[in-house]
């Protein structure tokens, strides 16, 4: 993180939208989502759940600032978004975005990648960012495939390169969509463990916790690590409150979304 | 299938699917109206890639300065096997031709000088080499970019703050139009080198000095000006024409052959007509 930034306060919003419209990444112009009225904290961890289609991916391109809001105000540590200006541009990147299948450049590497954000931001050279990179790469467990052009990737190590990347700038807020989308077992809870350190300030982080937004389509994997919750239902944005309230809600979509799965039981 | 209810069904979709509009008069509007819309775009984004280069042209110099290079490589150092096989063809095909005409004519062969400098400097060297840059570099940008935009990966630059006009289009446009005036110098010397060497095997009786000395006196310096100009200028059209298409339009991936195919023809228009606009020049001067 930039030295003449600071950190953002414990109470702070980070994140806040008031009467937002989110139009559709695809199609601008076609609303996804009315009347979003979110707050979030510099520190929390939050979920955000919908079902497929729901315009959760939407919602973070809006949130990363790759959309403007068709409507209403969204501040990001209090500027308004989408940031543009280039001299607003240390705010905007206080703010990492994951997306759903990495979008990783396929032309470049898996350190080259990671090494990008750095040469393009900080000027760094190839030998500077290689230790920076080679760092992150250990943390995220990709040292294996660094050299490995990124194009050839499966789909879980992609996503795990496309968070490594976001992660290379130090956001203080990192927003994540669907992360847990398509992974086998033992990468989705590779995902749970490493977000509750990135929530914890763990790793390389040294102590300074992220804050955290994540979207998915289940309840259930998250009902135990995120703090706050959120869902996306019929073109509006429902805030849940905390963990604690989640078991006993009385929203349908929310039961349904905790139930279990094939079996029924 | 039982078709006696929907006898004509199969032809009437022919027909729906049909592209061509009711009236050659609503064709050719539809087309105006398309070519317009096209222009304007394609003038905004080269406004927008000017501003880029005039405002950011040394920032990032780690990641940008590297892929001028690249392009440079691409667009040049690399097409330079194929440019010494068409220059030497292009040299042998024009002199050829000339020493024949002028033989049948009974003209002077001291004209071949002359000749080769209004045929190959002026019209074929800068024109032919762009349009075989295009042919090679150009398509891979509109796919390079076009394959880029539908995986997200425009929106991955973006997310990371990274300018994809300053990332990936200046140094195309900087690197194909030093590219492209490079490889003209080559095309152009190349062929007038293999332009004597055609003469002097039809027995013309043509001294290398005078060869030489006559394409030097038939050259001016406001040749050598014009030609930087324009063969920079095609490169820097073709960069701007073909990273438009790949780069300023959502696209899926089954649209990136339908741009290619798009940009290329929109490429040789406005090369044809840049020229076109430098034949005047000449003219005028």
């Amino acid at each position: 993180m930039s030295a003449d930034i600071p950190a953002a306060d414990a109470n702070e919003p980070v994140i806040e939208m008031t009467g937002v419209t989110v139009g559709c990444l695809q199609e601008p112009g076609v609303t996804v989502l009315e009347d979003v009225n979110w707050r979030v904290v510099a520190g929390e961890y939050w979920l955000v759940a919908g079902m497929h289609g729901s315009g959760k991916s939407d919602f973070m391109a809006m949130a990363g600032g790759l959309t403007p809001p068709l409507a209403g105000s969204y501040r990001l540590f209090g500027q308004a978004m989408p940031i543009y200006e280039q001299a607003l541009l240390k705010e905007r990147l206080r703010l990492g975005l994951v997306f759903d299948g990495g979008h990783l450049f396929h032309h470049l590497s898996v350190a080259e990648n990671l090494a990008l954000p750095l040469q393009y931001h900080r000027d760094a050279s190839r030998p500077a960012a290689a230790e920076s990179v080679a760092a992150m790469l250990e943390w995220t467990g990709l040292t294996t495939w660094a050299d490995t052009n990124s194009g050839t990737l499966g789909r879980d190590w992609q996503k795990r390169v496309g968070l490594a990347r976001a992660l290379m700038l130090e956001p203080e807020v990192l927003l994540l969509d669907n992360p847990l989308s398509g992974l086998d077992l033992r990468h989705a809870l590779w995902w749970l463990d490493f977000m509750d350190q990135l929530s914890a300030g763990g790793g390389l982080l040294k102590g300074r916790r992220m804050t955290l937004v994540a979207t998915g389509e289940d309840l259930r994997p998250w009902q135990s690590r995120a703090g706050s919750f959120a869902l996306l239902k019929e073109g509006r944005l429902l805030t849940l409150g905390k963990r604690s309230v989640l078991a006993g809600h009385s929203e349908p979509l929310v039961r349904e979304l905790l139930a279990a799965g094939f079996g029924g039981d | 299938m039982d078709s006696g209810n929907v006898p004509d069904a199969p032809r009437l979709r022919l027909r729906l699917r049909a592209p061509l509009p009711g009236s050659f008069s609503n064709y050719a509007g539809h087309r105006l109206v398309l070519f317009l819309a096209t222009a304007q775009g394609v003038g905004a984004f080269a406004l927008i890639t000017l501003g880029v280069i005039l405002t950011k042209l040394r920032a990032a110099p780690e990641v940008t300065f590297p892929a001028i290079r690249r392009e440079l490589a691409r667009s040049g150092l690399r097409m330079l096997p194929l440019f010494l096989f068409m220059s030497a063809a292009a040299g042998l095909v024009v002199i050829g031709q000339a020493v024949l005409w002028l033989t049948r004519v009974g003209a002077n062969t001291l004209l071949l000088g002359p000749i080769m400098v209004y045929v190959v400097v002026r019209e074929v060297g800068p024109l032919l080499t762009a349009l075989l840059v295009l042919s090679r570099s150009g398509t891979a940008n509109v796919i390079e970019l076009g394959t880029a935009r539908a995986l997200g990966e425009i929106e991955a630059l973006e997310a990371l703050g990274i300018d994809p006009v300053h990332y990936l289009v200046m140094p195309r446009v900087i690197g194909m139009a030093l590219g492209v005036m490079c490889l003209t110098v080559y095309f152009i010397i190349v062929t007038l080198t293999f332009g004597y060497l055609c003469a002097f095997l039809n027995n013309v009786p043509l001294q290398p000095s005078d060869y030489f000395g006559r394409l030097a006196a038939s050259l001016t310096g406001l040749d050598f000006v014009i030609l930087a100009v324009k063969s920079a200028g095609f490169g820097a059209l073709i960069a701007v024409i073909t990273c438009y298409h790949g780069l300023a339009q959502r696209l899926q991936l089954d649209e990136v052959s339908r741009a290619t195919v798009r940009a290329v023809g929109q490429c040789i228009v406005a090369c044809v007509l840049l020229d076109a606009v430098f034949i005047f020049i000449y003219l005028a001067i």
